[in-house]
């Protein structure tokens, strides 16, 4: 008999909030957080709309308070104020959980330091400090997060490129369902970085303006930076404390979409596999689904793999959909997590989140996402989407709990 | 114009580590895409990265990308048009 | 599950220029650096893929160490696509290719990012070429770990039996950073119909396959 899994926290940093207060607030006043690029020296800066955090690595540092000296890359940095919401939320204590883990992922690391390590030491190798380049390693941030709540035990880092935090979630779930664990902080953070921006450039895959999620004219995806941490307990736990739970990791899938390491297949083929696992795990009809949180980038690919595969699998009636990433930005490595903090405060708020920017419907498809902001509503299964490079695709469904 | 196709080939199979093939098995007025050569989406990119970095030449948009890649003649015809050949 | 459930039917060690395959040396070229090693070994396979030369030399080792597992089991036949698992892992995840990228964006007058070197700045990409290659549409996984560590390897892959998510996995170290690299994967099945099975899969077995390999190369 496998444990039932609860969500006691979360928290969350990004273009469009500070915190799970703030991030609400744009959310409900549809405000977006996709701008120009004004901390990084770039030659894109002012042709590259991105989801960027109004705030230097200093500016964290700050807001992170005394012992924020030792976490210096960005990741590391959004990941220890995000994580630390979650946890406070969950009226956890540092370092007196047992059986307690933290499975991060990040796709860069700690590269907004290391890329200015490596022009200074290019240039002249007796140059560039040190200290830019040992928070290098995904692990690094990972760690680092993990000590800033004080959790010792299980803790990893995983790296499926934009699925990531959602199989983190999806790892911290399973561990749980079958008692190797209690208590899960999961999720991702990723930073803006030279490093993305030009090399999603290179595949010409950004748009020039703010992107436009299953609209027929899409052109791209806007890049993005954040954190978000959902804290996961066991149902034994949870009856124990008595807490209050903000809703139930009820159902996950993962498959390959085998198609090409970047681009996803026409059909959908590794989307479809990861919904309809995600609806059996939770032991749910199609019917059940009241909101899909799409993966929904904006690239001319993804809209129409993804919609033709979400076709495939509500053949009757479509569930109310929405990308969010008009408002965030695609956030990369930190996604999966920060589109289920948004899906926990939907089920929370009785909200769906409008799709901003579409007017025109996609050709191939036969439904067009939801345009407005829909408040007071009942919402008892979210499916919340993350595909990534490399055909790594994956589905989660958050439940309300009466 | 032969000229340019023969150097043009073996770019086309330096950028895109096409390691098993040689230049005589690459047909210039073949499709590179789809059929032909059967290159991706990725190649696609690479080769505009080849017309950018050897001849100067930028392609704007997908468009324009999906005519003048169409095969090694109509790459060269694009370079000889902007008179980069 | 029961221990003696599942059990490594098969495994495959690259290291040092050379290959093993369940003990056995399939190939060794000592003289070569890596990128030369493992185009040796790709055309002593003759493997017939023309996108292994696309690759990066993480990608290229993944694919070589899975294509010694799975030319044994390949086709993999449809209905099995779905339910087999790949679960990798590294430290340095795709440091290699991040150089080269980085490398390429450094300098703004000469400034030429490559397309197909970005792609592969993601250590999951080396799964998406297996998959790709053998058609696996499972559950597939990629940690980052300071070093092979199979008791959680072990117990990921355990989780996913026992929730019947897959019936047989790929899984293992795939590591590359310049000149130092490792690749030891291991293919895990039902012991029922595989009596001639390596070993039991337990985290001790697949610790002492990752050791054994290395022992014979210190001389």
């Amino acid at each position: 008999m496998q444990n039932r899994v609860f969500v006691t926290g979360i928290g969350i940093i990004s273009a469009i909030g500070y915190d799970t207060k703030e991030v609400l607030v744009s959310l409900l006043n549809r405000r977006s957080g996709i701008g120009s690029l004004t901390l990084i020296d770039s030659v894109y800066r002012n042709e590259i709309p991105v989801g960027e955090i109004k705030a230097s690595n200093h500016d964290l540092q700050q807001l992170a308070g005394p012992g924020s000296n030792k976490w210096n890359t960005r990741t590391t940095l959004l990941g220890v104020l995000a994580a630390r919401e979650a946890y406070e939320q969950a009226g956890l204590e540092s370092g007196t959980e047992s059986r307690a883990g933290f499975i991060s992922a990040t796709t860069v690391g700690g590269m907004d330091r290391s890329e200015i390590f490596y022009k200074k030491f290019m240039a002249d190798k007796s140059r560039g400090r040190l200290k830019n380049i040992i928070g290098h390693d995904c692990g690094d941030s990972t760690e680092k997060i993990a000590d800033s709540i004080g959790i010792k035990g299980f803790v990893t880092t995983l790296n499926t490129a934009c699925s990531s935090s959602a199989n983190s979630i999806i790892l911290g779930t399973r561990l749980i369902r079958n008692g190797l664990l209690d208590v899960v902080v999961a999720g991702g953070t990723d930073a803006l970085t030279l490093f993305t921006l030009n090399g999603f450039n290179s595949l010409m895959i950004l748009d020039r303006e703010i992107c436009r999620p299953f609209d027929e004219t899409r052109n791209g995806l806007n890049l993005g930076e954040g954190s978000a941490f959902l804290v996961l307990e066991s149902e034994e736990r949870v009856d124990r404390s008595g807490k209050k739970v903000l809703c139930e990791i009820s159902g996950f899938g993962n498959a390959c979409d085998a198609f090409h390491q970047t681009a996803s297949s026409p059909e959908g083929e590794g989307a479809y596999l990861s919904m309809k696992l995600a609806l059996d795990s939770a032991g749910i009809l199609p019917g059940d689904i009241d909101y899909i949180n799409a993966h929904g980038t904006g690239t001319r690919n993804n809209d129409l793999s993804e919609g033709t595969a979400v076709r495939r699998i509500f053949p009757a009636e479509l569930p109310l959909l929405s990308s969010t990433k008009s408002y965030t930005g695609h956030t990369l490595a930190a996604a999966g997590a920060i589109e289920a903090v948004l899906s926990v405060l939907a089920i929370q708020n009785g909200v769906i989140y409008p799709n901003l920017n579409f007017s025109r419907q996609m050709n191939e498809l036969d439904f067009s996402p939801v345009t407005e902001l829909i408040k007071d509503i009942q919402i008892k299964h979210i499916m919340s989407n993350s595909f990534g490079f490399g055909g790594n695709n994956s589905t989660l469904i958050l439940s309300r709990c009466s | 114009m032969e000229q340019l196709i023969a150097k043009l080939k073996a770019e086309i199979i330096e950028v895109l580590n096409l390691t098993e093939m040689t230049p005589d098995d690459i047909d210039a007025d073949k499709p590179l895409f789809v059929e032909g050569l059967g290159l991706d989406s990725i190649d696609a990119l690479e080769l505009i990265v080849l017309l950018e970095k050897k001849y100067g030449l930028k392609i704007g948009t997908a468009e324009e990308g999906k005519t003048v890649l169409r095969s090694v003649r109509s790459m060269a015809d694009f370079i000889t048009a902007n008179n980069k050949g | 599950m029961r221990k003696e459930e599942y059990i490594i039917s098969d495994f495959c060690i690259i290291r040092n220029n050379r290959a093993i395959v369940n003990g056995e040396l399939i190939f060794s070229a000592p003289r070569h650096n890596t990128a030369a090693f493992l185009t040796a070994l790709y055309r002593h396979l003759d493997v017939g893929y023309a996108k292994f030369f696309k690759m990066d030399s993480l990608c290229k080792l993944g694919f070589l160490a899975s294509e010694l597992i799975l030319r044994k089991h390949d086709p993999i036949l449809p209905d099995q696509a779905d339910d087999t698992g790949l679960i990798l892992a590294n430290a340095a995840s795709s440091i290699d290719s991040d150089r080269n990228h980085q490398r390429s964006i450094a300098d703004h007058d000469a400034y030429f990012p490559s397309p197909s070197v970005f792609v592969y700045t993601l250590a999951n990409i080396v799964a998406g070429e297996i998959s790709i290659r053998h058609k696996l549409h499972g559950e597939n996984a990629f940690f980052i770990d300071r070093q092979f560590d199979p008791v959680r390897m072990h117990a990921y892959a355990t989780q996913l039996f026992d929730e019947d998510i897959i019936k047989r996995c790929l899984m293992g170290w795939v590591e590359l950073d310049g000149d130092r690299y490792e690749a030891v994967l291991y293919f895990i099945q039902k012991s029922a119909g595989h009596k001639d099975g390596i070993a039991i899969f337990e985290p001790g077995k697949l610790n002492d396959i990752y050791l054994q390999g290395s022992d014979l190369w210190n001389n």
